[in-house]
């Protein structure tokens, strides 16, 4: 019998919470039926941060704390979790280290972002790893502060996220470990009836059995997009399986050749197994969504929905990477690049599902760069996402790899490119026009509120330009705003 | 020309001049700092969502709500039909209706309300209702509206001399057209009122707005009611930015509106995208512009006009453009001037007040034309600015006020080009740039002088309500309000100076227009100004009558009577503070005053064009560096450093918050913050996922901030200066650090950059400079 009900850890409690409808929000839960309303809503749609709230799960038999969009989590995703909330910081009057640096830096005017801003520094609080100003700002990527301009809060966090944790959660930290380790039952969640639930299976089987009865249910990773056809799309979601309790499905396999990415792995997990493939690709990472949406959002999720940007797909295509499907018993693998068809259609069958994502290493006299072109370096979806593998015999291309992301309605390859950069010498830049000419004939890129197609086309061709430049130079110290990697591998 | 400044703070101040934290602090870090949508509601209560129109511009021929109607929870649907009084929430000149009457004027515009039990409800029901549009082509672009002749108010001029012919004969001349853009506030509590209905029609509003007495007013005009009838509070906003002086009106009287018709207390908080797509936002601006100058830059003449599209209404465009209008010479003295203004009707939301009210956009288009005259002459672009800026006898604005503080003008600009290494990283760049064919660096260094006042003269009134218990705590009110820039923490410093008490005896209270009314909007950076002075007012009043009961039962002559460190000194003895105070009441001493301020000197003749509509003028500068990806346009702010004349900061922590906030905001709207309409008059970039406004990773990481040590010359508040909107110019330094990033790839030519330089604008200026036009 599957358990009706979802539980978790709150205040030092297990809460039980059944009868809930499936596309119920975290933030709703928060703010309707607990009446703690310290969480607050700017955005509902993961990009302000206002209602950021940690979720702690054990890892490495620690419990590890995250930031998450409480705005469209879906309250079932919290099953098995502790979720810590900005009131539940100050114990006994006393401020947490995070609060009273916060206000000692005077770190909050209007106070409407503060809470969300809290609770991210009260997750790097209790990441306890060395601090810089940049890894701050990465922290607070995904929380928007229009009032201060943010030097205050980063000055907070560095005064109070340096050290070791030391506060109540840290003192209970084995004791939660120990709480959160109970709830893992490994017993199927079915919360609702045939007509409406949120299910979430526990194993592979009863994932596939479900969803091969129930083909149009919504298959949920992280929310981080489907949260959105809720607060925003009003869609009527009836059935929804959350994937984040199938056991099996968040492994990572980091084998020689190869990295197989589960599908229910985060990206905050999958962020430093993909770094170390290519420092561009750790990068891209880096700047992928925020801490909120990396902490939530899955790279089988980013895959399987299909965006036509999808900053990851023109990467991950390049490097070769596959695609493990199933259905039912069935399982099929498909090249990447072939699973996307058409704008927002795959090929993906009903009551089928992404079990993994397998991204073969560099081998070989290969340079690989990445490049995310966006109005804004942080939290934003890119405008140009360009891929490249260069293959190289001595001083010149022996084969090409080139994959863009926002040039059409999916993410795509350049084959007029690729083939234009076969043979091309690295010494010889008169010559590169040929291959920077060449993208007009493999994309012919939208309008939108990102870009122009014009700025989409030329930017595109100067990457080309640009990723021939770094590759002969073997530098990037001159070519790149940020992300130079030459820092990337220092830092490592 | 320069009178020597008085000695101020003879004595010593206890609480004026500190660093304190804001008063909610600690609350916003326990989220305990309650916002509207946080107050327990009472049961039954009600959730409404708008209904709005599909097309930008026609009329609406029919309207279907049965469906709405018919979906459970839905307790009532209010149009156009429901509303007793006047359908107008506008703020002066008639033409915003609460809902469409028959026609439509922009894209999302309010037709209907949906009341319901749940929001949820409310918002899903509203996609039901069926509207019959006979739709026309709408006017979106300042092209548009100048082909249709279409403007929401009259256009309006002023100048001295022939500016033609002074262009004509001066030995260089340029010309040229600069796109300004617009700005979504982005305050991060959204637009918000929760209206409880009392007896007798009464209404009890919370509004987070800048602006509860027009609130009030206008629920009492579009209800039928007396204003005397409803009371508007305000305890916080989560952000303003001018975004809630005159749009937080229109909800709060649609939950006011609800309320009437279900008799329940009714709700409604505007969804992100509905808030981006419902109220206005900072104007764009086309700026047509030509320019006479020496061979050393020096003007001789300069001719703008400042096409503003302003939207389907008025609003407050009135004021808005003419602040554009008055800050069009920024620092700079014009022999010859004509600044023209059109005040453009596009079926698009009404642009509204936005920090700087017009200021930035018009002060931009001068700053641009500085850096043209330096590309044109081969000058360095501060030298430019130098050679142009007021002086003793060159210091009448074109508006025919005299600019009596060139000096610290002069100073803070030479203070900062000294502090910033300005001249020696100038030359630094220029080495960098010559080894560097992608990566190119530029650096700026501009000036801000922003008038302070209301330049509607009325408006430069404010009231504050102080009492004095028996246990020596006070309540403190006034009509200013709190949208996190600090100003109930100033205000209250202020009070507990005057008593000598501990700021912990002083209680800050939700602004409402039961207690102080008529009050005018904060804004215009006048928060402190006006409501420190009429609380300091009021406080002094009281002190008066204490210090004269103190006098009469001690014997004590009143000048040797003090108050400080919480009691009265009076002779040789002292009393603890509430001592006396229970003796004043004991005695039938009134320890209660409503005190009132108005600014003086201040005087503005529209018509001709002329006068002083400014109390003072608040000065600041900023150097910025910048680094430019020439093949993508992407950049970033390297460092910058800021010198801001805030007079005698009361606090110097809220102040530098107020620069660095307002340098950041200035930023996004300069940089990656861009509005994209479609042809049809859809706001495409909606929500913080297609609108940028900065990160924490986009502030420069050398930011070195520090105030200009000057008395105000005019006695406010504590000599201080006006801080809330001025910094967001200092972010002119950012634009212009980029535009000379992009001069480096050819300095033959001038940079085509038009605002906001987001990194496609920034390319296509590159690419333009490499002789390869993007197209």
């Amino acid at each position: 019998m599957a358990r009706d009900a979802i539980r978790f850890w709150r205040n030092g409690q297990p809460i039980e919470v059944t009868g809930f409808h499936p596309r119920t929000t975290l933030l709703d839960y928060l703010r309707l039926q607990e009446r703690r309303v310290g969480t607050k809503e700017g955005c509902a749609e993961g990009d302000c941060g206002a209602c950021t709230v940690a979720l702690g799960r054990v890892r490495d038999g620690r419990v590890r704390y995250e930031p998450v969009n409480a705005c469209i989590l879906l309250l079932g995703q919290v099953d098995g979790a502790e979720v810590v909330t900005v009131e539940d910081l100050a114990a006994g009057g006393e401020l947490h280290p995070v609060q009273s640096a916060m206000v000692a830096h005077h770190g909050s005017q209007c106070g409407f972002c503060t809470p969300g801003i809290v609770m991210s520094l009260f997750t790097l609080y209790h990441e306890a790893r060395p601090l810089s100003r940049e890894r701050v700002n990465d922290a607070l990527a995904g929380n928007l502060c229009r009032c201060t301009g943010y030097r205050p809060i980063v000055d907070a966090a560095l005064d109070a996220c340096s050290g070791a944790a030391q506060d109540a959660f840290a003192q209970a930290g084995e004791a939660t470990a120990r709480a959160l380790a109970e709830l893992a039952d490994g017993e199927d969640v079915m919360i609702g009836n045939e007509a409406r639930f949120f299910a979430a299976p526990a194993s592979e089987a009863s994932l596939a059995a479900l969803y091969e009865r129930h083909p149009g249910a919504t298959l949920v990773a992280g929310c981080t997009d489907v949260g959105l056809w809720i607060t925003k799309g009003m869609a009527e979601l009836e059935k929804i399986i959350w994937l984040g309790r199938v056991a099996g499905l968040d492994r990572i396999e980091d084998a020689n050749d190869a990295l197989t990415i589960g599908a229910t792995v985060t990206h905050a997990d999958a962020y430093m197994r993909l770094a170390a493939i290519d420092p561009d690709l750790g990068e891209l990472m880096r700047r992928f969504g925020s801490a909120q949406v990396r902490a939530s959002g899955t790279v089988g999720g980013n895959i399987a929905n299909g965006s036509p940007i999808g900053d990851l797909a023109p990467a991950l295509i390049v490097l070769g990477s596959t695609l493990e499907l199933r259905q039912g018993e069935r399982t099929r693998v498909l090249p990447l690049e072939e699973f996307f068809i058409a704008y927002r259609k795959q090929d993906r069958l009903p009551g089928e599902f992404v079990r993994s994502v397998t991204v073969p290493r560099l081998k070989g006299n290969v340079a690989f760069r990445a490049y995310k072109v966006s109005k804004r370096f942080d939290e934003d979806i890119s405008a140009v996402m360009g891929a490249f593998k260069l293959t190289l015999e001595g001083r010149r291309i022996a084969e090409a790899r080139v994959a863009f992301g926002g040039m059409a309605g999916i993410p795509k390859r350049a084959p007029a490119t690729e083939a234009a950069l076969v043979g091309l010498s690295l010494d010889d830049p008169s010559a590169w026009d040929r291959a920077t000419a060449a993208i007009a004939r493999d994309y012919q890129p939208l309008d939108d509120l990102r870009a122009s197609a014009a700025y989409r086309t030329t930017v595109a061709r100067n990457l080309v330009f640009k990723a021939l430049s770094e590759t002969a130079s073997g530098e990037t110290g001159a070519t790149r705003v940020i992300g130079r990697r030459e820092a990337l591998e220092a830092a490592e | 020309m320069n009178a020597p400044t008085k000695p101020i703070d003879t004595e010593t101040l206890r609480h004026v001049r500190q660093p304190l934290p804001h008063d909610s602090g600690p609350k916003h870090v326990q989220g305990v700092a309650q916002y509207i949508d946080d107050i327990r509601e009472p049961e039954g209560t009600l959730h409404i969502a708008i209904g709005q129109a599909p097309k930008a511009r026609g009329r609406l021929i029919s309207l279907d709500v049965s469906a709405v109607r018919s979906m459970p929870g839905v307790v009532a649907v209010l149009t156009v039909a429901d509303i007793p009084g006047k359908n107008d929430v506008s703020p002066a000149f008639g033409d915003d209706p609460l809902f469409v009457d028959s026609e439509i004027s922009f894209l999302g515009q309010a037709v209907f309300a949906v009341v319901a039990t749940s929001r949820d409800i409310a918002r899903r029901a509203v996609k039901n209702a069926v509207m019959e549009i006979e739709s026309e082509t709408p006017s979106i672009t300042v092209e548009d509206a100048l082909a249709r002749g279409e403007t929401v108010l009259p256009d309006y001029a002023y100048g001295r001399g022939d500016v033609e012919a002074a262009v004509a004969g001066a030995p260089r001349r340029l010309e040229g057209r600069f796109r300004v853009g617009g700005q979504e506030h982005f305050y991060l509590e959204g637009q918000v009122a929760f209206a409880i209905p009392g007896e007798d029609g009464d209404i009890h509003v919370y509004s987070s707005t800048q602006h509860p007495s027009e609130v009030q007013h206008v629920v009492a005009r579009v209800l039928d009611i007396p204003d005397s009838y409803v009371t508007c509070e305000t305890r916080r906003m989560g952000g303003g930015f001018g975004g809630k002086e005159s749009q937080a009106t229109q909800w709060a009287v649609t939950a006011s509106l609800a309320a009437r018709v279900t008799g329940r207390p009714c709700k409604i908080r505007l969804d992100r995208d509905d808030d981006f797509i419902l109220t206005g936002k900072r104007h764009d601006f086309r700026c047509d512009w030509r320019v006479g100058f020496d061979h050393d830059g020096r003007i001789q003449g300069y001719g703008v006009d400042l096409l503003a599209r302003c939207g389907y209404s008025a609003d407050l465009s009135a004021g808005v453009v003419d602040r554009a209008m008055f800050h069009a010479d920024n620092a700079y003295w014009m022999p010859t001037v004509h600044i023209a203004s059109k005040r453009l009707k596009t079926n698009t939301v009404s642009n509204t007040a936005f920090r700087g009210f017009g200021g930035p956009q018009g002060m931009l288009a001068i700053e641009h034309v500085m850096d043209q005259i330096a590309w044109a002459t081969g000058r360095d672009p501060l030298d430019v600015r130098y050679v142009n800026f007021y002086r003793p006898g060159e210091n009448v604005t074109p508006y025919g006020m005299e600019v009596e503080e060139t000096d610290t003008l002069h100073n803070l600009v030479r203070i900062l080009e000294e502090t910033s290494d300005y001249r020696a990283r100038r030359e630094e760049i220029a080495g960098f740039n010559a080894a560097s064919p992608i990566m190119k660096r530029g650096i700026a260094l501009t000036p801000v002088k922003f008038g302070i006042s209301f330049t509607l003269t009325h408006m430069n009134q404010a009231g504050a309500l102080v009492h004095v218990y028996q246990d020596g705590s006070v309540h403190l009110n006034h009509g200013g309000t709190e949208m996190g820039q600090g100003l109930y923490v100033k205000v209250a410093q202020v009070v507990a100076e005057e008593f000598g008490i501990a700021m912990e005896r002083v209680r800050i209270t939700a602004t409402t227009t039961a207690k102080v009314p008529n009050t005018s909007p904060t804004a215009a950076s006048s928060g402190s100004d006006l409501n420190g002075m009429a609380a300091k007012i009021a406080a002094g009043a009281i002190k008066r009558r204490m210090t004269a009961h103190a006098a009469e039962i001690y014997g004590v002559p009143e000048d040797q009577i003090a108050f400080r460190d919480d009691r009265v000194f009076i002779g040789n003895e002292s009393i603890p503070f509430d001592e006396l105070a229970k003796k004043c009441i004991l005695a039938r001493v009134q320890l209660s005053e409503a005190g009132h301020y108005k600014t003086p000197k201040i005087t503005w003749d529209r018509a001709k064009g002329t006068g002083r509509p400014f109390f003072y003028f608040a000065y600041g500068a900023a150097c910025s560096e910048v680094i430019v990806d020439t093949l993508t346009g992407e950049n970033r702010v390297l460092r910058t450093d800021i010198l801001h004349d805030v007079g005698r900061s009361i606090n110097p922590a809220i102040d530098i918050g107020q620069i660095e906030g307002g340098f950041v905001q200035g930023m996004g709207w300069l940089t990656t913050e861009e509005l994209v309409f479609s042809k049809e008059g859809h706001l495409l970039t909606h929500a913080p996922s297609t609108y940028k406004i900065p990160v924490a990773s986009d502030v420069p990481a050398d930011l070195r901030v520090a105030l200009y040590p000057n008395a105000n010359r005019e006695d406010t508040i504590y000599r201080s200066k006006a801080v809330g909107e001025p910094p967001i110019m200092l972010a002119n330094s950012v634009f212009c650090a980029l535009a000379d990033a992009i001069h480096a790839l050819d300095p033959s030519k001038p940079v085509p950059l038009d605002a906001p330089a987001t990194p496609e604008a920034v390319l296509r200026a590159c690419e333009f400079l490499r002789g390869r036009p993007m197209g």
